[in-house]
């Protein structure tokens, strides 16, 4: 039975291939021409964090999801604890 | 008045080379006056496609920098007589064209043919817009598969900015001509319908050809597959193809392979 279904499952990937397409063009043409947005907005909150904060680049994560309406930037930052202990973070 | 057509779609391998030789080989063997440009500086096929790769003697660049006239670089097809090609320079770098060069090179030919066709090279770089730049016309030559679709989307993003026509606010005629199509995959949803590709690049279809060996049977012998194989699968798309390009219309239909009785009996074995 699992076996059928996944014979069936495997059959239909144009399907998948036409909403990928669809989802990634509406997303490219808006930015032909223009640079990407989420990509500039991702640099400068970065640069006004690394201006008060020393952050290292492996405490960051950046994820970027970008899906048929909207589209989500995510930025963890792992800031060094503040407060009276400024070399023990080193 | 001269027809400029550009045969285009970014990503490469997906048969822009196949149809500028297929379309210009049917437009020339209807009586049309035709020249094929090869645009793919460096990495020239166009003239091994039509089988007058021993014949090249100059070539567009030779032209385009004024080392030779346009008269004794172009090669006069063999079967057809209304047919030339204009061969791309296989040394050189694709910086060896100007725009300059090549619109004063395009303006000659509109003199001399009805229809100029250029077969672009891959990518979105100099050479493609080049090869684009003066089209009234262009065929996004595309696979039904997600990367052309995606490239495709891009070249028609250039056809509507970096053209002339374009920049003087005209429209560059856009059709979208799917190559390599598999009707049986396609129904059973294993490859992007016909209706899918036109619905996510919103250009009209100009035809649709499907996958067949007649093609490379064709570039085997160096000749379209309209004039190796006139009656086969493909040569009957592209001929359906190039009715529309003149303006006639035609019934959509993907063409199957004629087989007797043997292909029917063994023709499915091999694939």
């Amino acid at each position: 039975m699992k076996s059928l279904l996944a014979f069936f499952n495997r059959r239909s990937s144009a399907p998948v291939a036409r909403e990928r397409l669809q989802i990634l063009l509406a997303h490219e043409r808006t930015l032909t021409g223009k640079t990407d947005l989420v990509a500039i907005l991702k640099e400068e909150i970065l640069a006004v964090i690394a201006k008060h904060i020393a952050v290292e680049s492996d405490k960051v994560q950046v994820k970027l999801d970008r899906q048929d309406s909207i589209s989500t930037l995510e930025i963890d930052i792992q800031m060094p604890s503040q407060g009276p202990r400024p070399a023990a973070a080193r | 008045m001269a027809r400029v057509v550009v045969v285009t779609s970014g990503k490469g391998g997906v048969g822009k080379t196949t149809t500028t030789a297929a379309i210009g080989a049917a437009l020339a063997q209807g009586g049309q006056k035709v020249v094929v440009v090869d645009f793919d500086v460096g990495l020239r096929n166009l003239d091994l496609i039509m089988g007058a790769e021993r014949r090249v003697v100059f070539d567009l660049v030779n032209v385009v920098q004024g080392d030779a006239k346009l008269a004794q670089a172009l090669v006069r097809d063999k079967r057809i007589e209304t047919l030339s090609l204009l061969p791309a320079s296989q040394t050189r770098d694709k910086d060896a064209l100007s725009a300059e060069g090549v619109s004063r090179v395009i303006e000659e030919l509109k003199e001399k043919f009805d229809w100029v066709i250029c077969d672009s090279p891959a990518g979105i770089e100099k050479g493609a817009q080049l090869a684009m730049l003066h089209a009234d016309t262009a065929v996004v030559v595309t696979n039904p598969e997600v990367s052309s679709v995606r490239d495709s989307d891009r070249i028609i993003g250039l056809l509507d900015s970096k053209t002339i026509r374009a920049t003087k606010g005209e429209k560059v005629e856009k059709h979208l001509l799917i190559t390599r199509y598999d009707l049986g995959r396609a129904t059973r949803g294993e490859m992007l319908k016909t209706e899918d590709v036109i619905e996510i690049l919103s250009i009209p279809l100009l035809g649709i050809i499907p996958e067949s060996e007649e093609v490379l049977r064709a570039s085997n012998l160096g000749s379209p597959v309209t004039l190796s194989n006139p009656d086969s699968a493909p040569a009957r798309a592209y001929f359906d193809a190039v009715r529309r390009l003149k303006g006639e219309t035609v019934a959509m239909s993907v063409p199957g392979e004629k087989k007797g009785l043997f292909g029917r009996l063994f023709g499915r074995r091999v694939a």
